[in-house]
């Protein structure tokens, strides 16, 4: 029992972290085999650099969640303060809406957006991947934005407009300020979301424009090469880079809230 | 008479099909400290969110300085307003919430600071200048908001239940410091409260309100002593009212009995109500009083003993420092100069 007590935190976080750790193991590993170790080697990431079709399709999969993640947390903010604006059926029935989205199969969406996508007659490739990306995006923004609305003080906009500031400064200059961490949250989950997103971007691509995913897919047909290993190792590495970064503003932010209150 | 400020014409107000405010008619004077008061529900806070311009009313004119405003939208108003919960914000410290509106005028830095600084000895908070909102107690923020809405010179202040979150001790102290700013402004204040004792202790003008209408208008004393109808009596001061008859100057009947008076100009039978207020009835041994009664509840207040005597088919209310016990027979004494005549009005 003792035992169990002391692991069992770090179990669990074994099985979650093992398998990453694997891959950035393998990443290193001079043997091609999958299962054998065979020395350390740097060989994959200077094949991997030199793997044109590889970086490109890392290349779009970045451009597309920061231009996807950028345009949905414009979006979708506007959309949240629109949705916090109304009352009633009105309102429940624009939660809804986007709610649904988010709880429709990935395969659903995509297969639309590719009909959608016909019938508009709006060609396949980087453009309408990135339509596909901003719009699935888009309700995680608003979900993120709408409940730190909520917990606004209603009375703050009012007086805003008290000490005479127009509706649009009162927006920007005392609205926006808090829900900030909202709109950086949904900004966060759109990023995300459209890094990891497979079914729909294989639906709505086209003219050999690919991103990770659908190149590794479309690799893994012909047995997963180490490079692989080496692309998510480095893209695991960036995340992980990103999140430190992240910790740390958010870490310094709330201290110099601290130091503001003493 | 004082200078008008603000003026509602037969203002109606309607939330959904319901009658909010019917028609009311109110004059503000310059320099006024006004006191909107009423239970909730009566109107008062939206009359103020109308004067603020956050409403806007389905009839009728709100006039400011004999100029309809109707259309002119709150940033544009010469009016500040201190809110309820206080809306101060929360991402700025005191300094910045202050200086919201001044920034918007486009001061320049030296006389922000300056202004702050002012603004800020008026409500005793020097030196909290850089402190964050939420580390300031309720007071404080009290204060802050109280702050940054004068700090605009506003011609009228517009104040929304702002003691209504504080504890009992530091809301006397802050009616007292209000009154003495808005002296020292010398502006129009529009104070809007359900506690009675609140607005007597503040106003110059008391508007007392019920179900969308104005009931009374006068000064603290007026609508304590001659509160006009019987929701004005109960809701003021819990006076006893009773229907009686005037005889002659200085002597009026009621409850089955002429008593002695220092009112005169009625007519001789006239039918009058008469106001006693608790605090009046003097309870004497049985045998001394000019009324008998016995006492059916006592309730005690803290300073006083608040106790019912039912005398012949009237329940008196009777504030005393000593307690008579349950079903004791006491009398009454109610000295000429208690008893206040007043005109019969129907309610």
């Amino acid at each position: 029992m003792r035992f169990l007590k002391k692991s069992y935190l770090g179990l669990i976080f074994l099985f979650l972290y093992a398998p990453i750790l694997i891959l950035i193991i393998f990443s290193f590993n001079a043997s091609k085999s999958r299962g054998a170790w065979g020395g350390f080697t740097l060989d994959w990431y200077r094949q991997l650099f030199q793997d044109d079709a590889l970086l490109t399709s890392l290349y779009n999969t970045i451009v597309i969640a920061i231009v996807a993640s950028i345009v949905a947390t414009l979006l979708g903010t506007i959309a949240a303060i629109g949705i916090y604006r109304m009352k009633g059926f009105r309102k429940s029935f624009m939660i809804n809406l986007t709610y649904l989205p988010i709880l429709n199969p990935d395969i659903v969406t995509a297969i639309s957006f590719m009909l959608l996508l016909i019938y508009l007659k709006i060609p396949r490739g980087m453009l309408s991947l990135l339509l596909a990306h901003i719009t699935f995006c888009l309700p995680f923004v608003i979900i993120s934005v709408l409940p730190k609305l909520r917990q606004l003080d209603p009375q703050i906009y009012d007086a805003a407009l008290d000490l005479g500031a127009t509706p649009k400064r009162a927006y920007f200059s005392v609205i926006l300020p808090q829900i900030l961490p909202g709109i950086f949250a949904g900004f966060l989950l759109a990023f995300t979301m459209s890094i990891d997103d497979f079914v729909i971007s294989y639906f709505t691509t086209g003219n050999g424009v690919s991103n990770l995913s659908i190149s590794i897919y479309s690799m893994a047909r012909r047995g997963i090469n180490p490079k692989i290993n080496a692309v998510l190792t480095i893209l695991f590495v960036g995340i992980l880079a990103l999140m430190f970064f992240i910790n740390r503003r958010v870490n310094t932010n709330s201290s110099k809230k601290e130091r503001g209150n003493v | 008479m004082a200078e008008e400020i603000i003026r509602l014409v037969n203002i109606a107000k309607e939330f959904h099909g319901v009658q909010v405010l019917d028609h009311i008619n109110l004059q503000i004077f310059r320099n006024e400290f006004v006191t909107l008061l009423g239970p909730s529900g009566c109107g008062k806070t939206t009359t103020l969110r109308i004067i603020g311009g956050f409403e806007s009313p389905s009839s009728g004119d709100l006039l400011f300085e004999g100029e309809r405003i109707n259309e002119v939208p709150s940033f544009k108003r010469r009016v500040n307003t201190v809110f309820q919960n206080y809306a101060l914000f929360p991402h700025l410290n005191v300094f910045e919430n202050i200086a919201f509106g001044l920034r918007i005028s486009k001061l320049n830095n030296k006389q922000i600071a300056r202004k702050v600084t002012e603004a800020l000895e008026l409500v005793n908070l020097r030196g909290y200048e850089k402190r964050g909102i939420h580390s300031l107690s309720g007071g404080q923020q009290q204060r802050v908001a109280i702050a940054r809405a004068v700090v605009n010179e506003p011609e009228v202040l517009l104040l929304d239940e702002p003691l209504a979150a504080l504890d009992l001790k530091l809301r006397k102290e802050m009616q007292i410091e209000l009154k003495n700013i808005q002296k020292r402004l010398g502006i129009t204040f529009i104070f809007v409260t359900h506690d009675q004792e609140e607005a007597l202790t503040m106003s110059d003008t008391i508007v007392v309100m019920k179900d969308g209408r104005i009931q009374q208008i006068g000064q603290p004393i007026d609508i304590y002593n001659e509160p006009k109808n019987m929701f004005v009596a109960d809701f003021i001061g819990a006076s006893t009212i009773l229907p009686g008859r005037f005889i002659q100057d200085f002597h009026v009947f009621f409850a089955d009995r002429a008593f002695d008076c220092v009112d005169k100009g009625f007519a001789p039978q006239e039918e009058v109500d008469v106001v006693i207020r608790p605090e009046d009835v003097k309870l004497v041994a049985p045998e001394d009083g000019m009324l008998q009664g016995v006492v059916t509840s006592v309730v005690f207040k803290g300073v006083h003993y608040e106790m019912l005597v039912e005398s012949g088919d009237i329940v008196w209310k009777v504030h005393s420092t000593l307690m008579e016990p349950v079903g004791s027979n006491v009398g009454m004494v109610i000295l000429p100069n208690d008893i206040h005549v007043m005109k019969k009005v129907a309610s």
